[in-house]
């Protein structure tokens, strides 16, 4: 298995070494999973696993032009991240990282027409995440109930306060039971 | 009221045997505790293996796991119960004939054990149902089950038939329903049954 032959057929996709992945643009998913499913040398046949990551828009320190440092914010996006494997050629993983242009109304397309067994993971992405793909034959929440609206795997999710005591808070639920304390008197 | 024991041991002899209704309604009852064949997580593998043969729940005439709500007496709430789970429990609670109760078995039926400060489960079955007898653990050993299941029947064996302390279905004024919660779109909806379940109030000294 040759992984430049990926970065020579797609120059628009970026080798992330610290993750050992691929980052590739949404634009050129299907295309590049076309490629790796029926390409000789990856011949990839097993979707082991798709994922959901929630990154927020965040500050951070880069050199400006003149050598001094300047904050830049960075804007927020979700990521989903695909395992491929060949068990015919027994090799892999192959991994794959695919960033939505924003956290509001975030898309990607399906790989589901390719692999089947991608159906429920990106069912459990749009349910957790919030992510939609486009041209899933059956995109509905599988975890939670219909009538639920938010995603709970994001990192600014608010879970309903719906206990009413801890025995012994600390840190974020301690925040949280104080807010009880005058309601107990 | 109860019959002097020492008249019922004589009367014995002569071959007659007097009890009282309730003494006679309540042995029936408790000594044929019939579950709902209902099991959510890991607690109802311990549940089953208390119906097996080491543990051998047959020994307390519960041994008949019923597959229908009609025909059951006793509700086991063997695992985490889920929010999207949550009206359904409360469903087949309401579908089981009178009398019936309730054991809540392991942390997560009580209080929703270690997913407490999650978002997908519900704090305690108490809150929407009557529970009778609550078990600890993660998951409870099967003898644990077997002392809970004759708590309850020491608990039937002391319920009465009329007066101020009657038991709730010969009550007409009490519901015979409890209220089933929908699916909203963040939480259940309600949260809790109030009617049947309030928030402790528990004073702290440091705010």
């Amino acid at each position: 298995m040759k992984s430049e032959l990926l970065t020579q057929n797609f120059p628009q996709i970026t080798w992330d070494e610290p993750s050992k992945s691929f980052v590739v643009p949404h634009m050129d998913l299907l295309d590049v999973v076309d490629f790796l499913r029926s390409h000789p040398d990856f011949n990839m046949d097993y979707v082991s696993n798709v994922a959901g990551v929630d990154w927020l828009p965040r500050k951070e320190k880069v050199k400006g032009a003149d050598g001094k440092e300047v904050e830049i914010e960075k804007p927020g996006y979700l990521e989903a991240v695909y395992h491929f494997y060949s068990i015919k050629k027994k090799h892999g993983p192959v991994i794959l990282r695919c960033r939505t242009d924003g956290r509001e109304n975030a898309m990607l397309p399906s790989i589901t027409p390719f692999f089947r067994g991608a159906e429920f993971q990106e069912r459990e992405i749009y349910d957790l995440y919030g992510i939609r793909f486009s041209g899933h034959p059956d995109l509905r929440r599988i975890l939670m109930w219909d009538e639920f609206q938010d995603h709970p795997m994001r990192k600014d999710y608010r879970e309903p306060d719906d206990y009413q005591w801890e025995p012994t808070p600390h840190d974020d639920v301690l925040e949280k039971a104080k807010m009880h304390y005058a309601e107990a008197g | 009221m109860a019959v002097d024991d020492g008249l019922k041991s004589e009367l014995q002899k002569a071959g007659v045997f007097i009890t009282s209704v309730e003494g006679i309604y309540n042995w029936g009852r408790r000594s044929s505790v019939w579950p709902l064949q209902f099991g959510l997580a890991c607690c109802a593998i311990e549940m089953i293996s208390a119906a097996c043969s080491r543990f051998d729940l047959a020994r307390f005439g519960a041994e008949v796991f019923r597959p229908s709500p009609r025909q059951a007496d006793l509700m086991i709430v063997a695992g985490t119960v889920t929010k999207k789970m949550a009206p359904q429990v409360v469903r087949l609670y309401n579908q089981m004939p009178e009398p019936k109760y309730v054991i809540a078995m392991g942390a997560c039926s009580i209080s929703g054990g270690p997913f407490k400060q999650g978002y997908n489960v519900l704090k305690g079955i108490d809150r929407y149902i009557p529970v009778d007898v609550h078990i600890p653990g993660c998951p409870p050993r099967p003898e644990a089950l077997l002392n809970a299941l004759m708590f309850l029947q020491r608990k039937i064996d002391n319920e009465h038939l009329t007066g101020i302390n009657r038991v709730r279905w010969y009550d007409d004024t009490d519901p015979a329903d409890f209220a089933v919660p929908s699916f909203g779109a963040h939480d259940l909806e309600p949260a809790c049954n109030r009617a049947v379940w309030q928030p402790d109030k528990i004073k702290r000294g440091v705010a």
